[in-house]
């Protein structure tokens, strides 16, 4: 179980976030998690959003460079030790993690949520069920 | 594999007789060119030379070049060295870069001509029994006939077939099982995707390519060989010294042999003029040594390259030249370093990034930088920073090996780079130490 995430080109210039987010706002896309890796020259915008593929095609119409991927999307307590407790599978189960965010929806006020990138998904998946995590879909991010 | 060769007394001729041909004809050549042509022997008086100055090849720096500009000046009968009536053909280039140049041809001069075209079919493995599918242009251009001509001599059975229509290209390479393929590298990547889109791989016969009349690279090379089951070979010729088979690749795929006893090469210094050693990187000028209508006397190529006389195994002396690394009027000095904006679309393409880039060259205190604008593509993004910093060094260390300079590679966004209506900017020189045209 999965969830879609955008991946987006951005140079490292001015007006290059908000062109982005004026696009989707435009199209009416609801952006439900950001986050941003930079090098001094560009930039790799990363969002979990409300409609990914009617997303990805608007931004490609503005000849924006996009891809989709595959991320794995835990429920946690929004609470202290919350983030820990997914962290420790993590560290236990020796996996590898390029990067991770993290949001809190609205729906659910005790709820928040961690979003991981790993190399296998398959395997992760597996592994967070496992030791009892609760993952979410790309349907529970559109009723969010 | 059994060595062949179209004329093995003169492509593996010893050094010294080769030289002895060249002294005697360039003598001949220069003789014949005062005596016959006004337009060259004013540029020699002007320069104070005279054929008696000129006792073989050593003296031939003493002569002045000749270059394009010539040529259209002369347009159309000024370079000519023979009466109308001895010229049997015309042959023209595309006239893309300004007016059309025309060369003429007597008949011993299609013979020496066709006789180089010849040398190459052989070089790659042709013989009177193989099918020899020329997809090169007829007419005017002179990769048709030229190659045509060569496989008439060798005793292919000649598919005529001219450039375009590729479902009947097709049919004839599948139905009469052509082995040997003229045509240009772009066209034969063409053919291959049709063959693959169609299914006929396996009716096809094809066991030799030769390839030129435009720039290719190594990895177009084996991209071509592996999807047309074929040995691809490069060819360099340009119609102000005849045509294709100037120059050839054999079976050894390092270099084009010059055919040396009838085009005499010099490599010199763009700038000066000067005559490089053997070995060194510089425009190629070449010297008639055995035409009759048309004999141009060191003719500026324009094409860079390098020069190289190390034994070849295919026992072949003649000299052999790199492929072009570019055009001289397109050459930057950075770093003390030749860089040709063609070397860096190579490269670029190569990486799987458009051809859409932009070169900075700037001055920061005593030293040049250079800088490579590439557009991001979607097939080089990738999420993860690792991956695209990964690439850009990937295309830093490509870009190095080519160069043998450092140059920093930026990935901009897609359509960022502006586009021009005519001829686009690709280099941006900020440093202001030559006066740029």
């Amino acid at each position: 179980m999965t969830i879609k995430q955008l991946s987006i080109f951005a140079e490292n210039k001015n007006g290059a976030l908000y062109n982005v987010t004026n696009i989707l706002a435009g199209a009416n896309i609801d952006i439900r998690a950001f986050s941003v890796a930079d090098t001094q020259d560009f930039g790799v915008l990363r969002l979990i959003v409300s409609d990914t593929d009617k997303a990805k095609a608007v931004l490609e119409s503005f000849g924006i460079v996009v891809s989709i991927t595959d991320v794995i999307g835990a429920e946690i307590p929004d609470a202290p030790g919350g983030l820990a407790s997914v962290l420790k599978v993590v560290y236990e189960n020796n996996i590898s993690v390029e990067y991770l965010y993290a949001f809190v929806s609205e729906e659910n006020s005790h709820k928040a949520y961690v979003v991981l990138r790993v190399n296998d998904n398959d395997a992760v998946v597996k592994t967070m069920t496992d030791a009892g995590i609760q993952l979410i879909d790309d349907e529970t991010i559109k009723a969010f | 594999m059994e060595k062949r060769y179209y004329q093995k007394e003169i492509e593996t001729a010893s050094r010294e007789q080769l030289r002895a041909w060249q002294d005697e004809r360039l003598v001949k050549t220069v003789n014949h060119v005062w005596t016959n042509n006004e337009y060259y022997r004013n540029k020699m008086k002007n320069q104070g030379v005279e054929p008696g100055d000129i006792n073989g090849v050593e003296d031939l720096w003493k002569l002045p070049f000749l270059t394009k500009d010539d040529l259209r000046e002369a347009y159309p009968f000024g370079l000519m060295s023979k009466p109308m009536a001895d010229c049997v053909r015309i042959q023209s280039t595309s006239g893309t870069t300004g007016k059309r140049v025309i060369a003429f041809y007597t008949q011993h001069d299609i013979d020496l001509w066709e006789d180089c075209c010849a040398r190459s079919i052989v070089a790659v493995g042709g013989t009177r029994d193989d099918v020899c599918q020329v997809c090169y242009g007829y007419g005017l251009f002179t990769g048709g006939p030229g190659l045509n001509g060569g496989s008439h001599k060798v005793g292919c059975l000649t598919l005529p077939m001219s450039s375009g229509n590729t479902d009947r290209q097709l049919q004839f390479m599948t139905d009469l099982g052509a082995t040997i393929i003229c045509c240009t590298p772009s066209y034969a990547a063409y053919l291959a995707e049709s063959i693959e889109e169609r299914g006929l791989r396996d009716q096809i016969r094809l066991k030799a390519g030769i390839f030129g009349a435009e720039a290719w690279t190594e990895e177009m090379r084996r991209d071509i060989e592996n999807r047309l089951g074929l040995k691809a070979y490069d060819i360099y010729g340009l119609t102000e010294i005849s045509g294709p088979g100037v120059s050839f690749e054999c079976e050894e795929q390092t270099g084009m042999h010059i055919n040396e006893d009838h085009f005499y090469p010099e490599i010199i210094d763009p700038k000066t003029g000067k005559v490089l050693p053997m070995g060194s990187k510089g425009e190629l000028v070449f010297t008639s040594l055995t035409k009759e209508a048309f004999p141009l006397l060191r003719y500026r190529t324009k094409d860079i390259c390098v020069l190289s006389d190390k034994p070849c195994s295919c026992g072949r002396t003649l000299v052999k030249m790199s492929k072009p690394m570019g055009r001289s009027d397109d050459m930057m000095i950075i770093k003390g370093v030749n860089v040709f904006p063609s070397q860096i679309e190579m490269v670029l393409l190569n990486q799987g990034l458009t051809s859409n880039y932009q070169i900075i060259v700037d001055r920061k205190g005593s030293s040049d930088t250079l800088e490579v604008l590439v557009e991001m593509t979607p097939e080089l993004f990738s999420d993860t920073l690792g991956a695209l910093t990964q690439k850009e060094a990937q295309i830093t260390e490509a870009l190095k090996s080519m160069l043998g300079i450092m140059a920093k590679v930026t990935i901009v966004e897609p359509k960022s780079i502006v586009r021009s209506e005519g001829k686009a900017v690709r280099v941006i020189d900020k440093r202001k130490l030559y006066d740029n045209k």
